[in-house]
C-alpha cells in the first residue's frame, strides 16, 4: 500500500508541472494566439526560481519571482506577435531558443549546487489518515495550486464575462474588434497569464521535482504542455486526464529502469515522447471534433484598422 | 431642401444625429472627405454609394469603431466624441453589420451578451431577448449555437442584439444582399415598424428599388464625398444610379437568342459529402449546360455554392467519373488542371485568397491559373519546368489591356487592386484562353457598377460566341440581367432549369427559402 | 503612447533587404548591453565576437566547418516553411541521416572503395528523408500537428543514437567511451584544404543552396511552394497538393538534414559518437529566418551564425565569457529578424496617448 502511494504521489509531482503549463497555455489558445515557447517560458521559469531560491533561501520566493519571469518573458513575445504582428510560430520558437540559452547563461553559477526543496504541507491531523491523508492533504503547495488552477481557469472561461470575451476574441477577433472589445488587451492579458503558469511550472521542476538546477532540465515537457492542450480539445477540465496519463507514462518508465527490465533504458526515456506522437495522431483522426474544437482564430494575424 | 411633402418628419427640428465635416485619411487614401450627414428622428435614411464609396468607413465612425481624422458628430444637436461601440451603444446608437459581427462557436445568448459592457446575467439576456422575439415575430432559439443557423437567422441574431440596447438610431449595413426576396419583405416590415415607433434607421444599400420602397431620404457619397442629396421616392431607379456612379452605366447588350448548340457540360447525379463540418453536403445535381447558353444558379450564400463550384472545377473531384461529363469525355475524377487542359475555366467566388495570391504580383497570379493549360507556352526547359517570365509577362500585359484593368505600378501585387479592377483581372485571365466551358461564382461580388457592367458583358459575348456558360450568384439583378435560364440552389439541391422569360422573382425567391425549414 | 500599424500598399523591397542588417545591428546593440552588465567591456567582447575569428585562419577553417551543417539544414528549411510546413525536427532528421549513413562503414569497417563515400553520402541522405517522412505523412494523412510530432522525433532520435553508440555499435577497443570505431580513410570525407578540419561538405552546402534557389525563383515547382506556403486554397484552385507538398518539403529538408548529419560524422568526427547533437538543426532556423528564407541570403546568415559560434569560443578563452552567451546571441538575433520584417510589410506610426484610450 505504502507503495502505491508514494507512486501516486510522484506521479502527481511529474504531472504537476505539465498541468500548470498546458492550463496557462489553455488560456492563450483560447485567445487565439498560438505561443509555442512555453519551453522557453518554462525554463526560464525553473532557473529563475531555482537562483531566488539560493540567494534567498525561500523556496516561495522562488516560486514567486519564477511566476514573474515568466510572464515578464512572455510579453517579449506578446509585443513581437500581437503589437507587431510577426509570426506566431516563428516567435514561438524564437522565445525557445532565447530562454534556453539565456537560462543556461543566468545558471552557470547553480550548476551542482543542491536545491532549497519547497516541502509538502502536512496538514495537521488531516494528513495522518491512512493512505489517503499523504495524498490528499501532505503536497506541496504548487500541487495544490495546479488542481485549482484548473478549475478555476473552467470557471472563468465559462462562468464569467471577461471569460466570455476572452473565448470571443479567440473565435472571432473581427467580429469582437466590430463590437468594441479590446482584443489586443485581452490577448496580451492572455499571453502574460500563459507566462506566469509556464514559469511556475518550471520553477515545480527545479524547487519541487528535482530539486537541483540542470541545463536544459525541462527536457520537451514545454512541447509536451502544448500538445496536451490539443489532447484536451481546449477543455481545461480533459487537461486533468491528460497531464495525469502523462505523469503517470513518465513514472512507469522510471520504474521500469528501476526495476532492471531488459529493455535499453534510452528506449523507455523516449516513452512520453512516443506517447506524445500516438497521442496526437490519435486526436487528429476525428478531425470533426478538432475542426469544432479548435478556437477559430488560433495563430491568425490581427491588425485593428484605426 | 425639397419640402417634405410626403413624410411627416419636421425638417426644423434638432435632428437626431448630425455629421458634420467627417474626415478619414488612411496614409494617402481619404476615405471620407468632408462628409455632411442629417438623421432626423423617425426616419429611414437612405445612404447610397458604390463599393469603395466611403459607406462603411463613415458607419464605423458613426458606431465608434472608427475616430474621424476631422469632423464632428452632434447628437441632438450636442457634439459628442464616440471613442468605441460602446460609447455609442451607451447613447443609443445600434448596428447591424453587413458581413456579421457574429460569433460562431458561442450561442445566441452568449452572441448577445458580449454586446452588453456590464455583467448582465444570462438568464435576463435570454428573457428580455425571447420577448423582444416575439415582439417583432423573429423566432430564435437562444441556446442554439451560431455556426449552425441560416444565414437569415444569424441576421435575425443581430437585430435582437441591437433592439436590446433600445436603440433610437439603427444603423443596417447591405442587409438584404444575404436574403431571399421573401425574407427581404419581412425585414422591411420589421423596420417599417421600428420606424413607426420613432426609432430612426440609417439603411445602407445599392439596391436601388428597395431605397425607393423604404427611405425618405437618401444621402449618395461617391470617393468619400457627399454628392447628393434626395428624396428617394422621386427618383426613378435609373436617375439613382446615375447619382451614384456619376455618369450613366451601358446598358448591357444582350445577343438575341440563337439556337441551343450541343451540350458542354452535363452532370449527372452528381453527391457529395460535406468535407467538413461547416460544408454543405451535394445531392443528387443533375445540369446539362449547352454552348451558347448562360445558366445562371440562383440561391442564398451557403447552401452548396462553394461546394458546388469546387466539385465542378475539380477541386474537389468525384468518385464516379462518369458524374461530370465535359464534351461527352467523363471528367469526374480529373483534377482542375486536366479540367482546364479540357478547355474549361473556372473563376472562384473569393478573388483574394482563392481566385489570386494576394501579395503575389499580377504576372504571377496570372501563371497561377493558367500553368497547365498553356503549359506549351507558359514552361520551358522540360523537365525543369521553368517559368516563361516572358510569355506569362505578354499574357498579363494582353489582359490588362483587353479588360482595362487600372492599377498602380507597372506589376503590383493582386491585393494592391481595387475589387472591381481585380475581378476583370482573374475573368480576363480565363476569357483570354476563349474556354469552351467557363464556370464562374459570384462574378460580379462587391465590385463597381462601372466593373460589373464590363464583367456581364464579357460573360454575355462569350456565351454569344459558342461557349457554355455556368454562372453561381447571389445577386438575383445579375442572375436575371444576363442568364439565359435558371436553376436554384438550396441546401445542396439543384432546382431543373427554367428559361428566363418563363420565371419570375417570386418563383425564384419560393426555391431559394426551399432548403430553409424556417424561412419567411 | 502606443504603436500603431499601417499596411503599406506594397511591401517595401529595400527594407526587405535591409531588414536582416538592421537586425543584426540591433543584436549587437543588445549584445554590447549584455556584455556591459555581465562587466565586460562591450568594445572587446563584440571585436573578440565577431570580427578577430575573421583574421585568423584558424578560425576562418572553423567557420567553414560550423558554417556547413548550418547551411545545409536551413536552404531544407526554407522550402519547408516557404510552404507552409513547420518542420522543427531538423536536429533529428540531421541525426538520424548522420546515423544511417554511418551504417555502412560500422557494418563494413574494413570495406574501402571510392563509391564508398556516395553511398554513405545518399544513405544519409535517405535516412534523414525518412525521418522528415514520419511527420509529414502523419500531418497529411491524419491532419497531425507537425510542430509536435517533429520536435518529438528529436527526442526519440537523441535517445536512439545515444543507445547505438552505447551499446551495440559500441567500439570494443574504446576503453567504454560510448562511440563507433573510426572509419577508415575512404569513408571519411576528403578536407577543402590539407591540415584543416573544413571537409567537402561545405562544397554540398553551397551546392544545395544553389540549386534550392534556382529551384525557388525559377521553376514551377518553386513556385508550387510559395503559392501553397502564402495561400492554400489558391494552391488548390491551381491544382496543387497541400498534401503532396508537405511530404515533398519535409523529405526534401530531411534528405539535406541528413546529408548535414552524415558528411559530419563522416567529415568532421569521422565516427559516430554521442555528441553528435549540437543544436545545428535549431539553429539553422535561425539562419533560415536570417537568410530571409533565400538560398543565397542562407549562405551569408550561415556564416554570420558560424561566426557567433567560433567568436564565442575565443571570447570564453580570452575573456572568460560564457559560451552560452552565443546561445543567447542567437536567440536574440532571431527575435530582432522577426521584428524587423514587421516593417517590411507595415509603416509604424507612435500614437501619443489620449485622456482615454479605447482603441
Amino acid at each position: 500500500m505504502e507503495v502505491w502511494v508514494s507512486i501516486i504521489i510522484s506521479v502527481c509531482a511529474a504531472s504537476t508541472p505539465l498541468l500548470l503549463a498546458a492550463t496557462g497555455e489553455l488560456v492563450v489558445e483560447r485567445s487565439g494566439v498560438l505561443n509555442l515557447g512555453v519551453e522557453g517560458m518554462m525554463i526560464i521559469g525553473a532557473v529563475t526560481g531555482f537562483s531566488v531560491a539560493q540567494v534567498t533561501g525561500n523556496p516561495y520566493l522562488g516560486a514567486l519571482a519564477a511566476v514573474a519571469a515568466g510572464a515578464f518573458f512572455s510579453l517579449l513575445f506578446a509585443f513581437l506577435t500581437l503589437t507587431l504582428v510577426a509570426n506566431q510560430v516563428a516567435t514561438g520558437l524564437a522565445l525557445t531558443i532565447l530562454g534556453l540559452g539565456l537560462s543556461g547563461m543566468i545558471g552557470e553559477g547553480f550548476v551542482g549546487q543542491p536545491g532549497i526543496k519547497m516541502q509538502a504541507l502536512e496538514i495537521p491531523l488531516l494528513s495522518d489518515i491512512p493512505v489517503f491523508g499523504k495524498l490528499l492533504f501532505g503536497q506541496d503547495l504548487i500541487f495544490y495550486l495546479s488542481i485549482a488552477l484548473v478549475f478555476g481557469v473552467s470557471w472563468f472561461l465559462f462562468r464569467t464575462r471577461a471569460g466570455l470575451m476572452l473565448r470571443s476574441v479567440g473565435d472571432s477577433h473581427t467580429s469582437a474588434h466590430a463590437l468594441g472589445i479590446n482584443v489586443i488587451r485581452i490577448r496580451y492579458l492572455a499571453v502574460l497569464f500563459g507566462g506566469a503558469c509556464s514559469g511556475l511550472a518550471g520553477a515545480y521542476l527545479s524547487l519541487v521535482y528535482v530539486p537541483q538546477w540542470v541545463e536544459g532540465m525541462t527536457a520537451g515537457r514545454g512541447w509536451i504542455a502544448l500538445a496536451l492542450v490539443v489532447f484536451a480539445s481546449w477543455r481545461p477540465a480533459r487537461l486533468l486526464v491528460g497531464a495525469y496519463l502523462f505523469g503517470a507514462v513518465t513514472i512507469a518508465q522510471f520504474h521500469a529502469q528501476a526495476t532492471g527490465i531488459a529493455i535499453p533504458a534510452q528506449f523507455l526515456t523516449s516513452l512520453p515522447y512516443i506517447a506524445t506522437i500516438v497521442v496526437l495522431v490519435l486526436i487528429a483522426r476525428n478531425r470533426r471534433a478538432t475542426i469544432i474544437n479548435t478556437p477559430a482564430s488560433l495563430g491568425k494575424p490581427f491588425v485593428p484598422d484605426h | 431642401m425639397k419640402p417634405a411633402a410626403k413624410s411627416n418628419i419636421d425638417q426644423n427640428s434638432v435632428p437626431l444625429l448630425e455629421a458634420r465635416g467627417i474626415t478619414k485619411v488612411f496614409g494617402d487614401l481619404r476615405a471620407n472627405d468632408g462628409v455632411d450627414l442629417v438623421i432626423r428622428e423617425g426616419e429611414i435614411h437612405a445612404l447610397l454609394g458604390e463599393n469603395g464609396a466611403g459607406k462603411s468607413t463613415l458607419v464605423k465612425i458613426l458606431f465608434g469603431s472608427l475616430q474621424p481624422t476631422e469632423g464632428t458628430v452632434l447628437w441632438n444637436g450636442t457634439p459628442v466624441t464616440l471613442r468605441s461601440p460602446s460609447e455609442a451603444r451607451a447613447l443609443g446608437i445600434g448596428m447591424v453589420f453587413q458581413h456579421f459581427s457574429l460569433f460562431e462557436a458561442l450561442t445566441v445568448t452568449e452572441n448577445i451578451a458580449l454586446s452588453f459592457d456590464s455583467d448582465v446575467p444570462q438568464r435576463h439576456i435570454e428573457q428580455q431577448a425571447g420577448d423582444l422575439s416575439i415582439q417583432y415575430g423573429l423566432p430564435l432559439d437562444p441556446s442554439a449555437i451560431v455556426g449552425d443557423l441560416s444565414v437569415g437567422q444569424r441576421q435575425r441574431v443581430e437585430i435582437i442584439r441591437c433592439l436590446m440596447q433600445d436603440p433610437k438610431l439603427i444603423i443596417l449595413d447591405e442587409p438584404t444582399s444575404v436574403l431571399t426576396p421573401q425574407e427581404a419583405d419581412t425585414l422591411f416590415e420589421t423596420l417599417l415598424r421600428l420606424r413607426d415607433e420613432g426609432r430612426s434607421i440609417l439603411y445602407i444599400s445599392h439596391r436601388l428599388n428597395e431605397v425607393k420602397q423604404l427611405c425618405s431620404r437618401a444621402t449618395i457619397m461617391r470617393h468619400g464625398k457627399v454628392v447628393d442629396a434626395c428624396d428617394p421616392r422621386e427618383e426613378t431607379a435609373s436617375t439613382l444610379a446615375t447619382k451614384m456612379v456619376g455618369a450613366s452605366i451601358a446598358n448591357l447588350v444582350v445577343q438575341p437568342p440563337k439556337d441551343r448548340g450541343d451540350i458542354v457540360l452535363s452532370i449527372r447525379n452528381l453527391s457529395m459529402d460535406a468535407a467538413n463540418p461547416f460544408a454543405v453536403a451535394l445531392r443528387d445535381i443533375s445540369l446539362d449546360v449547352h454552348a451558347g447558353e448562360i445558366i445562371g444558379i440562383a440561391g442564398i450564400a451557403g447552401n452548396g455554392q462553394g461546394e458546388f463550384f469546387a466539385a465542378v472545377s475539380g477541386e474537389d473531384m468525384q468518385e464516379d467519373a462518369e458524374s461530370v461529363v465535359l464534351e461527352g469525355v467523363p471528367i469526374g475524377h480529373e483534377g482542375i488542371s486536366q479540367r482546364r487542359k479540357r478547355a474549361a475555366a473556372f473563376i472562384p467566388e473569393e478573388r483574394l485568397g482563392h481566385g489570386a495570391v494576394p501579395q503575389m504580383v499580377l504576372t504571377d497570379n496570372m501563371f497561377l491559373a493558367r500553368h497547365a493549360s498553356d503549359a506549351d507556352e507558359f514552361q520551358k526547359s522540360q523537365p525543369l519546368r521553368v517559368i516563361a517570365r516572358n510569355v506569362v509577362n505578354a499574357a498579363t500585359k494582353r489582359v490588362v489591356e483587353v479588360m482595362d484593368v487600372r492599377k498602380s505600378a507597372e506589376n503590383p501585387p493582386a491585393a494592391a487592386l481595387s475589387g472591381g479592377n481585380l475581378q476583370k483581372f482573374i475573368v480576363g485571365r480565363e476569357l483570354d484562353r476563349t474556354p469552351k466551358l467557363l464556370v464562374v461564382n459570384q462574378p460580379t461580388w462587391g465590385v463597381d457598377a462601372g466593373a460589373a457592367a464590363h464583367i456581364r458583358q464579357a460573360l454575355i459575348d462569350l456565351a454569344a460566341n459558342g461557349s457554355a456558360v455556368l454562372m453561381i450568384s447571389q445577386d438575383l439583378d445579375e442572375i436575371f440581367e444576363a442568364s439565359t435560364s435558371i436553376a436554384v440552389m438550396a441546401d445542396g439541391r439543384l432546382s431543373p432549369p427554367v428559361l428566363v422569360g418563363e420565371t419570375s422573382r417570386e418563383d425564384v425567391g419560393l426555391l431559394m427559402a426551399g432548403g430553409q425549414s424556417d424561412a419567411a | 503612447m502606443r504603436l500603431e500599424l499601417q499596411k503599406r500598399p506594397q511591401s517595401s523591397k529595400a527594407l526587405a533587404y535591409l531588414s536582416p542588417f538592421i537586425a543584426l545591428g540591433l543584436t549587437l546593440v543588445a549584445g554590447a548591453i549584455m556584455f556591459t552588465l555581465l562587466g565586460k567591456n562591450p568594445a572587446t567582447a563584440l571585436y573578440t565576437y565577431f570580427v578577430e575569428p575573421l583574421f585568423d585562419p584558424w578560425a576562418r577553417d572553423q567557420i567553414i566547418l560550423k558554417a556547413t551543417p548550418l547551411i545545409l539544414i536551413a536552404v531544407g528549411l526554407a522550402v519547408c516553411f516557404r510552404s507552409g510546413n513547420w518542420n522543427i525536427g531538423a536536429e533529428g532528421q540531421y541525426l538520424f541521416g548522420g546515423m544511417v549513413g554511418a551504417m555502412i562503414p560500422i557494418y563494413f569497417n574494413d570495406w574501402q572503395s571510392p563509391l564508398l563515400l556516395p553511398m554513405m553520402m545518399l544513405m544519409g541522405m535517405i535516412g534523414g528523408a525518412l525521418y522528415g517522412y514520419i511527420p509529414a505523412i502523419l500531418k497529411s494523412r491524419f491532419g497531425t500537428n507537425e510542430i509536435l510530432t517533429s520536435l518529438m522525433l528529436v527526442y526519440v532520435a537523441q535517445q536512439l543514437v545515444d543507445w547505438l553508440v552505447r551499446v551495440p555499435w559500441r567500439n570494443p577497443q574504446g576503453m567504454g567511451f560510448p562511440g563507433t570505431k573510426s572509419f577508415n580513410e575512404s569513408a571519411v570525407l576528403p578536407d577543402l584544404m590539407a591540415g584543416g578540419d573544413a571537409h567537402y561538405g561545405a562544397v554540398f552546402a553551397i551546392l544545395a543552396a544553389v540549386l534550392m534557389w534556382f529551384m525557388l525563383s525559377k521553376t514551377l515547382k518553386g513556385f508550387e511552394v510559395t503559392v501553397l506556403g502564402q495561400s492554400p486554397r489558391a494552391g488548390r484552385f491551381a491544382g496543387f497538393s497541400a498534401r503532396q507538398m508537405t511530404v515533398f518539403a519535409f523529405c526534401l529538408s530531411g534528405a539535406l538534414a541528413g546529408l548535414a548529419g552524415i558528411a559530419e560524422v563522416s567529415g568532421s568526427v569521422e565516427k559516430l559518437d554521442d555528441k553528435l547533437s549540437l543544436g545545428y538543426g535549431f539553429s539553422a532556423i535561425i539562419v533560415a529566418f536570417l537568410g530571409r528564407l533565400n538560398p543565397l541570403g542562407i549562405i551569408a546568415a550561415g556564416f554570420i551564425l558560424a561566426l557567433s559560434y567560433i567568436g564565442g569560443e575565443s571570447a570564453q578563452i580570452m575573456l572568460g565569457i560564457s559560451d552560452r552567451a552565443t546561445r543567447v546571441f542567437q536567440g536574440m538575433l532571431l527575435f530582432f529578424v522577426l521584428a524587423c520584417d514587421t516593417f517590411i510589410h507595415y509603416r509604424v506610426r507612435f500614437i501619443p496617448t489620449p485622456n482615454k484610450v479605447n482603441a
